[in-house]
């Protein structure tokens, strides 16, 4: 039986990060990803990652409370001090391991401005900063000897004696279905964006992780809070960097105006995207607008900058929508772009179940709270991935493997996926019924919220998870069935889906990506805690959790 | 827009597999990509049908196939620019790696090569505390070829790697360069001797014919072949010269540069080493062959009418 000490689920970039740091640690570690690891959706981080260096005049503190006021003060304090405390050592690393940063005229590390912050701390590679960062700890994977599976799907967690004790995993390649023993388990298997139509993520990005976690019984925290990115582009939903404003881009309304005076008059177009999202959909929803969506407006920045900082930036512009930011405004919106809440961990990345781990998208630890900074999501990825890969290899120390039965649990398995493949046909299918979520999240549970509009989609969901209970599968083979995965990956984005459906309907004020026209106020005395959603009985069951403050006490959220 | 996608078509778990063509009369979005095509196909009318896609924005690598013949990212592929006059589209799996199902190819042979030229920064002096000084243009040079998404597009269409699967190839190599051309990467000045010795072997940097498929194919501007010529020089640079390769291009400068033309007897001899036996009898069967054809080079090297011309260039060119 193939067995590890610590087995990570993703290879993206908290995914490999830990499992480096876990063979650093002396643990037999494996690596598990339905994609090969440079595929994963690290590398559609465009604009960069931050850090306070000190050799450049910031401090960690200074990059903690930008942070704080962009998670709307829903971030724990004591997470985020972690993290900007370590993003100087993380970012060296990064560069000593060979990423080709920009620099300044000095040759050192170059910096852009980037939302919600004030002073610029983002380091980057082009407009391409989550490709370079991916390629870069790909090779350090290589370097480092790890067990890869690649191209493996795990379809459930093993539990023996009330742990996790290791997964079942389809190799896609040949169909066969494996089982896995492991120690330690390390979600990394980043968010769950596509349960959103449209959405900025990849279309691998469905959640497996966290419903998989949720369902063995971890909690998941926060989830009600779904960042919307201000520029994407319309119908696809793909990603136009921050980096463009970051760069000194405006947006401008169908008059022209650069309307964000009216919202964030200091900070302007780099407000936290939170305030920038909402403000842009404000104006679309007055009429404001071009055909649903603002202006992204590059013109005054030049060809020579645009071809050296955003020039991917720019191809896609031209792609996608035909029009060239050099010399022409792109029509852009607010889309689904990245989930703050996930499983809850601590600051070694340990959840509420002995052994399992979560870095990364999947993970709160929580660091992003209400609203997550751009370029903190790469950092969050490096800092966590680490520290939990770390913790698993010394936790794992002197442990011995649970007893599992293969066979017995491979058949089980098997049979559940035969009776998959084995449903009638009834003219449905997966995409229709993900379709419908993905509306139905992006109609109700969006920039703006109600009570009425979250009960509708949360009596829709029911409706579909109940539809997928008998959605057939229509390739029946064994080689590289993707219809078998996309349903798969379907019952795993309908879990998700629920839970933030039910966290944002329980969250009666309006804090950082929540807004609720029917509570449009933050509301302290009774809102600053954690949602937290636990899998019960008959369905989500939720409670909450303290905010951890430890110096940074909450104030008006103005930019 | 009403679009025909022709797709080639491979099921290993059919009873009996084989290649079939099977054609998708589909209605689509003016801006759609050819990956959008493929997707509806998939989601709505046959979900039997395999590929690997992912991102949507060209930079995960998952999608690069064959289309109307030539290697490309069906994301980066605008389905309205690819049609032919019946609004036909075809498209298939991408070459030189075996076909697992439909669009799907194995990848095992690319990530073998890019395994065997030790992908990760190898520097021979200690590192700094702090990051390392380099100057912008260096790391801009560098990003040029980083900003490869290993997608394989340049290995299916390289026309080296179709006939002999022992060559390094496009990704490889431009991996190989991207080190080579790093100033942290090898000795004090950023020499990677190790890595260039190694590249100069057989099935590496040498054994690139210049057909430059691979800068046609590439979805991400990185030209894998000038990566390949600027190998070979940084690889002449620091004395490299031993190789047949090497000796090859020397050879072939010294005959331009001489008579202004080429002298095609000479230069394989030049390029083995003229002391190299076995080598010169191999090439006793293709002389013979050009021989009976009529087509051996002219046994007495004539120069060209105008060799001053060309001397004076090369003198230009030496001097420069």
């Amino acid at each position: 039986m193939l067995e590890h000490d610590v087995l990570i689920i993703g290879a993206g970039l908290a995914g490999m990060r830990a499992a480096i740091a876990a063979r650093a640690g002396g643990a037999n570690a494996a690596i598990i990803s339905k994609v090969h690891p440079v595929r994963s959706h690290s590398s559609a981080a465009q604009g960069g990652i931050n850090a306070a260096l000190t050799d450049r005049g910031d401090e960690w503190e200074d990059h903690a409370y930008d942070t704080i006021k962009g998670s709307d003060y829903l971030g724990d304090q004591d997470a985020i001090e972690v993290m900007c405390r370590s993003a100087g050592q993380s970012l060296i690393d990064m560069e000593h391991m060979g990423v080709t940063f920009n620099r300044d005229e000095e040759g050192k590390l170059g910096t852009r401005a980037f939302g919600g912050q004030r002073r610029a701390r983002t380091f980057f590679v082009g407009d391409f900063t989550g490709q370079a960062l991916l390629h870069v700890m790909f090779e350090q994977l290589i370097k480092s000897g790890v067990q890869r599976y690649e191209e493996w799907f795990v379809t459930s967690l093993i539990i023996e004696e009330g742990q996790v004790a290791g997964v079942t995993a389809l190799e896609i390649r040949t169909g066969k279905l494996h089982a896995i023993r492991a120690k330690s388990v390390i979600f990394c298997s980043g968010g769950c964006g596509r349960l959103f139509e449209p959405s900025t993520n990849a279309l691998i990005v469905t959640g497996d992780g966290m419903a998989l976690a949720y369902n063995a019984g971890a909690k998941l925290m926060d989830m009600e809070m779904v960042q919307y990115h201000p520029t994407t582009i319309s119908g696809s939903g793909v990603l136009l960097s921050e980096a463009a404003r970051g760069e000194g881009a405006y947006l401008r309304d169908k008059n022209g105006e650069r309307f964000m005076e009216k919202y964030a008059p200091n900070m302007m177009e780099l407000a936290s995207r939170d305030v920038v999202s909402r403000s842009e959909q404000t104006e679309i929803n007055a009429g404001n607008g071009v055909n649903g969506c603002v202006l992204l407006d590059c013109t005054h920045l030049g060809e020579k900058l645009i071809m050296e900082k955003l020039g991917q930036i720019r191809e896609l512009g031209l792609d996608l929508t035909g029009k060239d930011m050099i010399k022409e405004l792109v029509p852009i919106r607010p889309g689904m772009h990245y989930i703050m809440g996930g499983i809850k961990t601590d600051i070694d990345g340990q959840t509420n179940l002995p052994g399992v781990y979560a870095a990364g998208e999947c993970a709160n630890v929580s660091v992003h709270g209400g609203n997550r900074l751009g370029a903190n999501s790469l950092l969050d990825t490096i800092v966590f991935g680490e520290r939990s890969g770390t913790h698993a290899a010394a936790f794992t120390r002197g442990q011995s493997y649970i007893n599992v039965n293969e066979g017995e649990v491979v058949a089980r398995e098997e049979q559940r996926l035969q009776g998959m493949l084995d449903r009638p046909d009834n003219g449905d299918r997966w995409g229709k019924i993900r379709l419908a979520m993905g509306d139905s999240m992006n109609r109700n549970v969006a920039v703006f919220r109600n009570k009425e509009g979250i009960e509708e989609t949360i009596q829709e969901l029911q409706e579909l998870k109940t539809r997928y209970t008998s959605v057939p599968v229509h390739n029946k083979g064994k080689v590289f069935n993707t219809d078998l995965i996309f349903a798969l990956e379907l019952g795993f984005m309908l879990d998700c889906a629920e839970t933030i459906a039910v966290s944002a309907l329980e969250r009666k004020e309006s804090r950082g990506a929540q807004f609720r026209i029917d509570y449009p106020k933050r509301d302290d005395e009774n809102w600053l805690k954690h949602i937290v959603v636990s899998q019960g009985e008959v369905g989500p069951e939720l409670s909450n959790l303290p905010v951890t403050i430890t110096k940074w006490t909450p104030e008006e959220r103005k930019y | 827009m009403d679009v025909t996608v022709k797709v080639k078509r491979y099921d290993p778990d059919a009873a009996r597999p084989q290649v079939e063509w099977q054609e998708y009369p589909i209605s689509i979005d003016e801006n759609a990509t050819v990956l959008d095509a493929l997707i509806m196909i998939r989601e709505e009318v046959d979900g039997t049908l395999s590929l690997r896609c992912s991102c949507r924005s060209a930079i995960c690598g998952s999608c690069a196939m064959r289309i109307n013949g030539h290697a490309g990212l069906a994301c980066k592929t605008k389905a309205s620019d690819s049609m032919d006059a019946n609004g036909t589209i075809v498209v298939e799996p991408a070459g030189v790696m075996p076909t697992v199902k439909d669009l799907v190819v194995n990848f095992d042979l690319f990530w073998k090569k890019i395994e065997e030229v030790e992908p990760y920064l190898k520097p021979e002096v200690p590192e700094p505390e702090a990051e390392y000084i380099a100057s912008n243009e260096s790391m801009l040079h560098l990003s040029g070829v980083t900003a490869c998404i290993m997608c394989g597009a340049c290995v299916s269409d390289c026309t080296v790697l179709e006939v002999d699967p022992t060559f390094l190839g496009p990704a490889a190599l431009a991996k190989a360069y991207r080190f080579t051309a790093d100033p942290r990467d090898g000795d004090a000045n950023g020499v990677s001797r190790d890595r260039l010795a190694k590249l100069g072997m057989p099935s590496g940097m040498w054994d690139c014919t210049r057909c430059n498929e691979c800068v046609q194919a590439c979805p991400k501007g990185v030209a894998p072949m000038d990566r390949i010529m600027a190998l070979r020089e940084q690889a002449m640079e620091v004395g490299f010269g031993n190789t047949n390769g090497a000796r090859h291009a020397e050879a072939f400068t010294e005959s331009v540069g001489h008579s202004g033309r080429l002298d095609e007897l000479r230069l394989p001899v030049q390029s083995v080493g003229i002391t190299n036996i076995p080598a010169l009898l191999g090439f006793m069967p293709v002389g013979w062959r050009a021989l009976t054809h009529g087509k051996l080079p002219p046994l007495v090297h004539k120069n060209v009418e105008d060799v001053d011309t060309i001397r004076r260039l090369f003198r230009k060119l030496n001097n420069s």
